[in-house]
């Protein structure tokens, strides 16, 4: 078997921004799913606004129509144009609202999309990045950042949509009035292009460390509000709150300064706005003068060129919103590019008959690169055996579970099951194989049913109660008003933790696997219960290879084998009486109990 | 709520809509000279008259610029400052919120609260003052100047205004709660991610992260159709809006035609009208903009609000007379129950002060809830609680909990140096920190690390084994020399040596030091002056070991059960 040297890492990709195409693109492949929806959102802008740029073109015959001076108004013609404006605007604006609630389901199937991308990557991530990532950090990727994405795309996009047509349109509208006055354009539009480009310059690095700050304080937050009662315990409110204080200026700041350049946005857009309504009004005024254009004529450019640099003012607006999107998306796909578990080797087996016969041959591992943990570790469990594994603290007893479980990938050695390399085997039926009972109990909101039930699909109530009453908590919930149907709410609150752990004992017990692993499953339970769940799960490890760690040395004594594990190595194993008659390490961590 | 927190900045705020409005009417003021133009420079055939009020629309507009960015940057640090304020208070008001009221709330939907809450009020309050403020005075602004320039037309324009109203008020009557409801669903949607995060080494040993996927596809899924129906409900406004403009629009060229053919009018009034029209139809816009963010934001208020104005909940009251101050802590006939069934019944005892007590009772039959009451995190239903004879609930909390060394069960560690995890805001010298470490039979690993004390914990402490991180947090709770010490089931992570080791350091380094241990072990307590024996929620036994083991049934058969097998 060729050794393994790559070392189980989380993948830590470089933190140096990518630049906004890439995330741009990147985005544009999630919008490119709805292809179809986008294409028809583009015809309804299409047409919408079509028929709202012909609105100043009526008016603007209409105006012709009134001659100044009493008496000599046409007003057939007024009348009739009116007529039309006023269709052409009820149009308009029904398909203004069709367009928006198309996009809306757009971008809201988008978003679904995202989130379910990120949470489908999320499950698949290797235990250690949960280890070294904060949960509110996670947590505000999915709900935050997704959600800047979303209002963004929602509202942007459609007005990216109708400004390319307004602009187009208007444009085109404005050349056919007066080619001459178009030239006041030449001004107006370099402004606003190099305006927005600045911005996007300079604000988006400020909106990258608005999220980033952001992040940070969430990731601050629940830290402390998980560790309240503990902070209150100490009195140590005060000095958390100068914390807090100092990160919450700083997030502020964060936020200060991004809206400090960009609100400079609004007011500029309306200057550039402002700019050509001055240009066209004095040139205008001179064509009219000469002659070469009519007031209606005046009037409807007027109300052209608002159309017109009103989406490139919108623009500016949009891009600094985009530019919060952008940094948002970039956190959101920064967690979906982790690395996930590595797939399983081609051709890996899928267990199905087993004898639980494991095997540890040499290995040797750490979490950080440069910390061995545990040192060229043999062990052997044959069928049916109970192996203890005990030690002090600290000496790597978990580590082994993480490593049986594949978790995590030994650094070197093997572990074997049934004589097969488990890196050979599909992780799934290599951990379906295992039923486990961890030191932190896990309960979800759901019933209790639901809860016992999870291991094994489509359990009736009768496994369900049998694994209850093995657990020697069925009459615990018998006794609740809603029985097995009880929700149990957040981390379980509504029952003691001794409880909590039973649950997840019954919830082992329905499994059907040939392996058992207890990670100082018991040490919630008093010793009274706790003699009742070892009976029965005597009787449930029958015929099954079970790995047992604990310091309880009344639950080690039955095992078939002790491990006696310090800093990483097997230092002793063999029988309770045999290790007693060593006199050695075990001896003396037996002894020290009753000194 | 929120214009309790904008108080300070009223003047401020005054300063910028003063500002604001300025800038807003330089904004209107170029049409009414586009109109001055039309009708009254024009017919005097004057290029460079024409040129040089093309210079004053020039001068509007760059002051029209300057103006509202001042004002906006105003608005930004208002909100800046508001919200730091609020999380503030709110992040404040969490860390004194009693047991039952977290219970309540819930640590992750608090959370919620402190981030993305906050976050829309922010979002809102810059709005309002940049948008919100602006579209109003652009409103009332286009009213004023438009009817200098033509009453009548002006009438045209006001009728619309009870129409947009109608508009705004009836969208935002149906939006609000559609996007409260829409904030559950959110709630949702983070619960089940978190559970995923916390539970991901069940979830990958049961292989069900299928099962988790279709989970969380049905809450998201859920999400997305609230959003759906919140965002469609919320579109209305814009068209409507933009149509009523519209209208408005056309009805002025008509009643202007009319206007003009009396000779009440001119046509450039009608040119600027439509201008004004268009600009007022902008800050529409603007103003449905708000309204979804309002919207938002106001669902978000209620919520925090919701927190902020939590009563206080464990209120100090008048102490009127010792009772048994004789002893360090005495608990004199209490019961407390959580909800309604009850979880401690007439529990009473008393200890000397650098006495020594042992608790010791089967899960779920009381044995952190004394603690929890003992420090005040919940209040006791009847009878009372007093140290040296003193209510404890007559004790500032703050001060009562100064008394205190404990280690709770499942305590945290936090992502700092270890020597800020021992001395947690105390700032003790390092040889007491040392000192305690050694103690807690922390000193060994802590002096194999490079940094020592200065060590960085990772986020809880997972680069720590269990037993490491246990040391620390007992090392926490003796670093204060504290009257009361407490460990919860502290001892379960460490082995039989360090524990010996450690009720050795104790019993001689921290003599006047009351100690309370909850323990599943007999060996851990059997050592102490008396032992609780808990079950239900009642005294099943008191006593010292000796005692107890000759009468107490309930506590041999714990004995036997661990020494015989």
């Amino acid at each position: 078997m060729p050794v393994n040297k790559t070392r189980s890492r989380i993948s830590e990709k470089s933190d140096k921004p990518r630049d906004t195409g890439y995330v741009l693109r990147r985005l544009w492949a999630y919008v490119y799913q709805y292809k179809l929806m986008l294409l028809a959102a583009i015809l309804l802008t299409i047409i919408g606004n079509m028929l709202g740029l012909i609105g100043p073109m009526l008016s603007g015959y209409a105006i012709d129509a009134i001659q100044p001076g009493k008496g000599r108004v046409d007003f057939q013609t007024v009348f009739f144009y009116a007529g039309l404006m006023i269709v052409f605007y009820i149009f308009s604006s029904i398909l203004s609202y069709l367009l928006s609630v198309l996009m809306i389901r757009l971008s809201q199937k988008l978003v679904w999309r995202m989130r379910e991308d990120v949470f489908g990557r999320l499950v698949d991530l290797p235990v250690g990045y949960f280890d070294s990532h904060q949960v509110g950090d996670i947590i505000s990727r999915i709900s935050y950042d997704i959600d800047t994405v979303n209002t963004s795309l929602s509202t942007d996009l459609v007005q990216i949509c109708a400004s390319v047509i307004t602009v187009a349109g208007s444009f085109i509208m404005m050349l056919v009035i007066s080619p001459r006055l178009v030239l006041v354009m030449l001004i107006t539009i370099p402004m606003s292009l190099l305006y927005t480009r600045y911005m996007a310059k300079k604000v988006r690095p400020l909106f990258r460390t608005r999220s980033a700050k952001l992040g940070q304080l969430n990731g601050f937050v629940e830290e402390m509000v998980s560790g309240q009662k503990t902070i209150k315990a100490y009195a140590a409110e005060d000095a958390i709150m100068d914390r807090f204080n100092a990160l919450n200026n700083e997030t502020a700041e964060a936020y200060y300064r991004a809206e400090y350049y960009g609100s400079m946005t609004g007011p500029t857009v309306n200057f550039i706005n402002n700019l050509s309504l001055s240009l066209i009004t004095v040139f205008g005024a001179v064509l009219y003068l000469f002659n070469k254009m009519t007031l209606g004529n005046i009037s409807s450019f007027v109300q052209y060129s608002r159309r017109f640099s009103g989406p490139i003012n919108e623009a500016a607006n949009i891009i600094s919103e985009l530019q919060s999107a952008a940094a948002a998306a970039e956190r959101v796909f920064k967690l979906i590019d982790e690395a996930p578990e590595p797939p399983d080797k081609e051709g890996a087996f899928e267990l199905c008959e087993l004898n639980g016969d494991v095997k540890i041959e040499g290995v040797s591992f750490g979490y950080l690169p440069d910390r061995v943990i545990i040192k060229n570790l043999f062990l052997h469990a044959r069928p049916g055996s109970l192996t203890a594994i005990v030690g002090p603290t600290g000496a790597g007893k978990t580590t082994i579970i993480n490593l049986l479980m594949r978790f995590y990938d030994v650094w070197d050695g093997g572990i074997y099951l049934d004589g097969m390399e488990t890196r050979e085997l599909t992780r799934s039926s290599l951990r379906k194989a295992y039923a486990m009972v961890l030191q932190d109990t896990w309960l979800f909101e759901g019933s209790i049913f639901d809860n016992i039930a999870y291991g094994k699909e489509n359990a009736t109530m009768e496994e369900v109660v049998a694994a209850a009453k093995m657990a020697g908590i069925h009459s615990f919930i018998k006794r609740l008003p809603q029985g097995y149907n009880t929700i149990l709410n957040e981390d379980g609150l509504n029952i003691s933790k001794g409880q909590k752990q039973l649950l997840t004992i019954a919830r082992a017990m329905l499994l059907d696997a040939k392996m058992l692993i207890l990670d100082e499953a018991t040490s919630n339970v008093d010793t009274r219960t706790e003699i009742k769940i070892q009976q029965a799960m005597r009787r449930l490890m029958e015929k099954k290879t079970c790995f047992v760690i604990a310091h309880r040395l009344s639950t080690i004594k039955g095992a078939d084998n002790i491990l006696v594990v310090d800093q990483g190595d097997i230092v002793e194993q063999g029988t309770h009486e045999e290790l007693m008659n060593k006199k050695g390490f075990y001896y003396r961590l037996y002894m020290s109990q009753f000194e | 709520m929120i214009f309790h927190y904008l108080k300070p900045y009223y003047l401020r705020m005054f300063f910028g809509l003063i500002i604001k409005m300025l800038g807003t009417f330089m904004d209107l003021g170029l049409p009414w000279v586009l109109a001055y133009i039309i009708d009254n420079i024009i017919p005097l055939q004057n290029v460079s008259l024409i040129l040089w009020w093309g210079v004053v629309m020039v001068a509007l507009s760059v002051g029209a610029r300057s103006f509202n960015i001042i004002a906006n940057r105003m608005a930004a640090w208002v909100a800046r400052n508001t919200t730091r304020t609020l999380r503030h208070d709110l992040f404040e008001k969490i860390l004194s919120l009693s047991g039952a009221q977290l219970d309540y709330f819930t640590i992750p939907s608090l959370e919620a609260r402190m981030t993305s809450d906050t976050y829309n009020i922010h979002s809102m309050i810059g709005m309002m003052q940049r948008i919100g403020v602006r579209a109003p005075i652009i409103l009332i602004g286009g009213i004023i100047i438009t009817s200098t320039l033509e009453p009548v037309l002006t009438l045209v324009l006001v009728g619309v205004l009870p129409f947009l109203a109608f508009i705004v008020i009836f969208v935002s009557k149906k939006g609000i709660p559609l996007y409260i409801r829409l904030q559950q669903s959110v709630d949702k949607m983070v619960r089940v991610v978190r559970e995923n995060i916390t539970g991901i080494r069940v979830i990958k040993a049961l292989s069900k992260s299928s099962y988790e996927k279709k989970r969380f596809f049905d809450v998201n899924t859920e999400l997305m159709n609230k959003e759906l129906k919140a965002g469609t409900t919320m579109a209305i406004t814009n068209p409507a809006m933009n149509l009523m403009l519209n209208i408005g629009l056309t009805l002025v060229v008509i009643v202007g035609a009319y206007r003009v053919n009396l000779g009440a009018s001119q046509p450039g009034k009608i040119v600027a009208f439509l201008s004004y029209f268009a600009i007022m139809l902008q800050a529409v816009m603007a103003i449905t903009r708000i309204f979804v963010v309002y919207s938002k934001a106001s669902a978000s208020a209620a919520r925090i609000a919701q927190v902020l104005n939590a009563p206080e909940d464990l209120k100090t009251i008048e102490n009127t007379k010792l009772i048994r101050p004789e002893y360090h802590i005495a608990f004199n006939h209490v019961s407390f129950s959580y909800s309604k069934e009850p979880n401690i019944v007439d529990v009473d005892f008393a200890i000397k002060k650098g006495g020594s007590l042992g608790i010791i009772g089967s899960t779920g039959s009381g044995k952190t809830t004394l603690v929890n009451l003992l420090m005040r995190f919940y209040d006791v239903d009847e009878g009372s609680i007093t140290i040296d004879g003193r209510d404890i609930r007559s004790f500032d909390k703050q001060q009562l909990r100064k008394k205190f060394g404990v280690v709770f069960q499942n305590d945290v560690l936090f992502a700092d140096r270890i020597y800020e995890n021992i001395s947690f805001g105390r700032d003790l010298p390092y040889e007491r920190v040392h000192k305690a470490a050694a103690d807690a039979q922390a000193a060994s690993f802590i002096n194999e690390l490079e940094a020592g004390l200065d060590f960085s914990l990772a986020i809880k402490g997972n680069n720590l084994s269990g037993g490491q991180k246990q040391r620390l947090l007992i090392a926490r709770a003796l670093a204060g020399k504290p009257e009361i010490l407490i460990l919860d089931d502290s001892s379960r992570a460490l082995d039989y040596r360090t524990d010996a080791l450690l009720r050795k350091a104790i019993r001689e380094n921290y003599q006047d030091t009351t100690m309370i241990v909850i323990a599943q072990r007999i060996s851990s307590v059997m050592k102490l002056d008396h032992i609780l024996v808990l079950e239900d929620g009642k005294v099943a036994g008191y006593g010292s070991h000796e005692e107890l083991l000759a009468a107490c049934s309930v506590y041999q058969e714990i004995y036997q059960s661990q020494m015989m097998s």
